[in-house]
């Protein structure tokens, strides 16, 4: 299950679902809104997806990590919406009978999703700049847009 | 001439300055549909930076359009 979700994530409710005698290990993966990025203090950010296909291709990549890793089960939600500081943005929790797996696995769903997934962030910084990460085009070196 | 919907976001969305379109075009592909769109709007991002889906799926920029077709130019993405 990948799920794009517009409210605040329950990890104890998730996790719960993923309970299974036959898994003897857990790997859980949480990304927060953290304050700081490239130098620059972030205030709050937005994300944005185009949840149709990022489900769907979330789904493949939970599907190849079954097939990649001897796990039991995998799950993941990514929020959209404005976040604030401290709030998660991203669960995943994988299952396996060993932990070597989990760990593997977990670390391949993160990372494929963080490259795949039509999902997009928009920071929001103490400036009161913004910026879209990795949108920014040659001449602006990477800079925030500057405030309406 | 085809008639396709478009659907903008994040920062296609900003500088189109609207989430959803319907148009007619002579464009075939969408690598000649983001052209089309680009110089009409003046996105920043070039072609070559974008990918395409057609109809909720990932396709080739130059899969040809078809009429009706629901078509999303994707920026670089940016999740986790």
């Amino acid at each position: 299950m990948f799920k794009i979700s517009a409210q605040a994530v329950d990890v104890a409710a998730l996790q719960a679902t993923l309970a299974d005698a036959r898994a003897g290990a857990c790997v859980t993966f949480e990304g927060w809104v953290r304050v700081r990025n490239e130098g620059q203090a972030v205030h709050a950010l937005e994300y944005e997806a185009y949840a149709p296909l990022a489900e769907s291709e979330g789904e493949r990549i939970l599907a190849e990590a079954r097939a990649k890793y001897e796990i039991v089960a995998a799950r993941a939600v990514h929020r959209v919406g404005h976040l604030q500081l401290g709030e998660l943005a991203v669960w995943v929790g994988v299952t396996a009978e060993h932990r070597g797996a989990a760990f593997d696995a977990c670390r391949y769903i993160i990372d494929e999703a963080k490259a795949r997934l039509p999902i997009w962030k928009k920071e929001h910084y103490a400036s009161g700049t913004t910026a879209w990460i990795n949108c920014a085009t040659r001449g602006e070196h990477g800079a925030a847009s500057p405030p309406p | 001439m085809l008639t396709l919907h478009i659907q903008y976001f994040a920062i296609l969305r900003e500088q189109r300055g609207l989430a959803q379109e319907k148009l007619t075009t002579t464009a075939a592909t969408p690598a000649a549909l983001y052209d089309e769109l680009r110089a009409r709007h003046a996105f920043t991002l070039t072609g070559d930076r974008i990918r395409a889906a057609v109809n909720d799926t990932f396709v080739d920029a130059t899969t040809p359009l078809r009429e009706g077709d629901r078509v999303v130019f994707i920026p670089p993405v940016a999740g986790g």
